[in-house]
């Protein structure tokens, strides 16, 4: 066999096995950009959604096709490299807050998560007033000033009375 | 010289919390409790009933045409809620479209199909299995939805073209028939 037909064979040999590689390469890189999310993931952004439909139920345990349909939406919209606030925002906008496990800090709802901590300073505020109360407090016992021995015979006629009879009677015994 | 119960007086008022903190806690609860019967009051607001205005609202279309029923007064709305993963509203699907083409020339009776709670490729499905060729748009922020207070789907509801709500249907029509039947009323 001549040397000139043995690169005419090996060649397209050498061509195809370049190709090959270069596309072996491509698919990996791409795989890698777009790889498909694992169940966990798509769990753990369905968590913290709540099925519209049938309530207190998050998205994902939710049995429903509705629910396996949004758990399918989750897989792509991760698959496109989005965000798990991106996918809920995207959820909020299609279906509104109720889909959210935790309501937006947002309006009137910033009082679910200011109230709770101000009763709680309040009450400790309160209580540590009341124990500084209880704890500084005299007691209130009204003062009165040291008797003084008051001759009661002096002021009550029939006690002046009891008193002469028994001086009498103290005289005559003796 | 102040007397001993003056004194007393002026520990148990030095005791007491500063009026503003007092005014501040009042106003916090007296807000927070107009908050809450506001909040029951709109909760406990039942649907719209027959004969009651039906306030005005917008739905914009997969195709990115939006339909506002201020600018349709006159004219008498079907509104049907319906979503993709709904086995009863593949019952009436076909009917309702029968039911539009028989309307559709006349141009007094528009229909409004709001996809409720849905994904929108299933969705854009379920309107190219069943043929569905009126206005089908998704229930944004289930905004449609709670203003009708739904409870499931599918419902329809016919506005007539005062306005007024005419008709409730709650679960699928049955036949073209039984929708046609209701419109003419309607249009009647």
């Amino acid at each position: 066999m001549s040397l000139t037909l043995k690169k005419n064979i090996t060649r397209p040999f050498i061509a195809l096995f370049a190709g090959l590689l270069l596309a072996g390469i491509l698919f990996t890189a791409a795989e890698a950009q777009n790889p498909t999310p694992t169940d966990n993931e798509v769990n753990a952004v369905a968590k913290q959604l709540y099925c519209p439909v049938c309530e207190n139920i998050s998205l994902d345990v939710c049995p429903t096709t509705a629910c396996a349909q949004w758990r399918t939406l989750i897989r792509e919209q991760l698959a496109e490299g989005k965000t798990a606030e991106e996918i809920k925002e995207y959820f909020v906008a299609n279906y509104g807050d109720r889909v959210l496990s935790t309501p937006p800090t947002r309006g009137f709802n910033w009082l679910v998560y200011i109230l709770p901590p101000l009763i709680f300073l309040g009450g400790v505020f309160l209580v540590y007033r009341v124990f500084r109360s209880m704890k500084t407090r005299k007691p209130e016992k009204p003062v009165v000033p040291p008797a003084e021995p008051v001759d009661l015979s002096q002021t009550d006629p029939y006690l002046a009375q009891i008193e002469a009879e028994l001086e009498q009677h103290r005289k005559h015994g003796q | 010289m102040t007397s001993l119960p003056d004194e007393m007086n002026t520990q148990e008022h030095s005791r007491r919390l500063p009026t503003w903190v007092v005014g501040l806690a009042f106003a916090a609860l007296v807000g927070f409790l107009v908050l809450v019967g506001l909040g029951l009051r709109r909760a406990q607001s039942g649907p719209i009933t027959v004969g009651q205005n039906v306030p005005p609202f917008s739905l914009t279309t997969f195709g990115g045409e939006t339909f506002n029923t201020a600018d349709l007064s006159g004219k008498v709305i079907v509104v049907n809620f319906w979503a993709s993963w709904c086995k009863p509203c593949e019952q009436e699907a076909f009917e309702l479209e029968a039911a539009y083409q028989s309307y559709k020339d006349g141009g007094e009776v528009i229909f409004l199909g709001v996809d409720y709670v849905d994904t929108e490729p299933e969705a854009l499905d379920f309107i190219k299995k069943f043929g569905l060729t009126y206005a089908n748009g998704p229930d944004m922020r289930t905004k449609i939805s709670q203003m009708f207070r739904i409870q499931g789907v599918p419902e329809t509801y016919i506005i007539d073209r005062e306005g007024k709500l005419a008709y409730v249907k709650k679960g699928p029509f049955l036949s073209t028939g039984e929708i046609q039947s209701v419109i003419n009323q309607v249009l009647d």
